[in-house]
């Protein structure tokens, strides 16, 4: 990484790089704690024999392969409050669907320490971009549209 | 079919599509995705939505890859990912809406584009004699970076920030419609309308699309889309999958075995496209 191969970028790409790769170091752990968690649900489920939702296995596969529908409220949780209650009963299809989540939350993570690296350039335009980002992120999680 | 059967049946394709799509360079999802609705006959937007999550797994393991290597322009990725996190919110909008008829169609469409964008790859130059303009000026897209094969530092400048921004948008309106990273719209916008070197575009989009996988995955989760008994293995399987693909790609690359691989892809695409309208998919 020496300074003559990057000469010419602009001044505050280094601090950036070094930066933005511990960040990305931060994110490969959020995956490999995210892919554990979800391995911790499916071992359960294999112990248990259970989703701990309804209905039980084995009708539970004939109705995955023909409905759509059955992805109501009894049959997984679709939203963190209940992931999180369900995974605290330590029910396998809620301990998956918090790997799950912990996953999709990994990205929102980088983007938020983004806006602080930014903000560590004093790049007031890139922070307002990233909080934008950020933004969208969250109203997706938390929006419930469609 | 026992469930614990169907269980490991889905772990091990999604182990080989995701070797796969690391080998094609076109990511494991736009793989499973066919394999799912095609092979084991599930509802496509269980197909998707497992997809999706997969694609984050995949690109944010990879990430720290892509910032050492110092070719990934933080700057422009940020910049567009304004553009591709809005039309994903969009597109997984949309695919709720859809039927799974009309997904398949779109899918088979995508994806025998993208194969076939893949096959017909060309050479890696570097773009000459491109005047950045006053907006990406003002944005500071502009870099450098050092190119081993070329042996010199590579300075680039950007242009046409309103239309890379644009298909960019659509690029992330696809990838939350069809549970992709779709990193070939996004290299098209960053290569062919703003003129970056392709190894910038690669890099940053790839850079990218975990971002941009996270912002439909949401809407996705909150559907019910990312079903667990599907999800948790696909999501493992396409992990693993790629990760020994990675390896693979680096003794594969340019060999025809890639190409033959290609061609099989289109022809699945384009079935994807005939069940759809002959309505046998779910």
């Amino acid at each position: 990484m020496s300074q003559e191969k990057t000469g010419s970028m602009p001044d505050d790409m280094e601090p950036l790089t070094r930066m933005e790769l511990m960040i990305s170091y931060a994110l490969r752990v959020g995956v490999l704690l995210s892919a554990a968690v979800i391995l911790v649900g499916i071992l359960w489920f294999a112990l248990t024999q259970n989703t701990g939702y309804s209905p039980v296995l084995p009708h539970h596969l004939r109705d995955i392969l023909t409905f759509h529908q059955t992805s109501g409220p009894g049959f997984f949780p679709t939203a963190l409050p209940a992931v999180l209650r369900g995974a605290m009963a330590r029910k396998p299809y809620a301990i998956i669907g918090l790997g799950m989540l912990l996953l999709i939350l990994t990205p929102v993570v980088r983007v938020a320490l983004s806006v602080l690296f930014f903000l560590v350039q004093r790049d007031r335009l890139y922070v307002g971009f990233t909080l934008f980002v950020l933004a969208v992120l969250i109203f997706s999680l938390f929006s419930g549209i469609g | 079919m026992e469930p614990f059967t169907f269980f490991v049946i889905l772990f091990g394709s999604s182990v080989v599509a995701g070797a796969l799509g690391a080998l094609l360079g076109l990511g494991g999802g736009v793989i499973i995705v066919p394999v799912l609705t095609l092979m084991a006959g599930l509802n496509i937007h269980y197909a998707i939505g497992a997809s999706i999550v997969s694609v984050i797994a995949t690109s944010s393991g990879a990430a720290a890859t892509y910032v050492k290597d110092k070719i990934t322009n933080l700057r422009l990725g940020m910049f567009l990912e304004m553009a591709t996190t809005t039309g994903a919110v969009v597109g997984a909008w949309v695919a709720g809406v859809l039927p799974g008829r009309a997904l398949s169609v779109v899918f088979g469409l995508v994806l025998a584009h993208a194969a076939w964008t893949m096959y017909r790859s060309r050479e890696e130059d570097v773009p000459t004699g491109v005047k950045g303009s006053a907006l990406a000026t003002r944005l500071r897209l502009h870099g450098a970076y050092y190119d081993p094969a070329l042996d010199r530092k590579v300075d680039y400048q950007i242009t046409g920030v309103p239309q890379g921004f644009g298909m960019m948008w659509i690029a992330g309106l696809i990838s939350g419609l069809l549970g992709i990273g779709s990193g070939v719209f996004k290299v098209i916008a960053m290569d062919t309308m703003m003129r970056a070197p392709i190894k910038v575009s690669t890099t940053t989009s790839n850079f990218m699309i975990g971002v941009t996988a996270a912002a439909s995955a949401g809407i996705y989760f909150l559907r019910g889309d990312i079903h667990p008994f599907i999800a948790a293995p696909v999501v493992l399987g396409i992990l693993a999958g790629t990760m020994a693909g990675t390896h693979l790609l680096l003794r594969l690359r340019g060999a025809a075995i890639r190409k033959v691989f290609l061609v099989v892809l289109v022809i699945i695409a384009l079935q994807m496209v005939w069940r759809g309208i002959a309505g046998t998919v779910r």
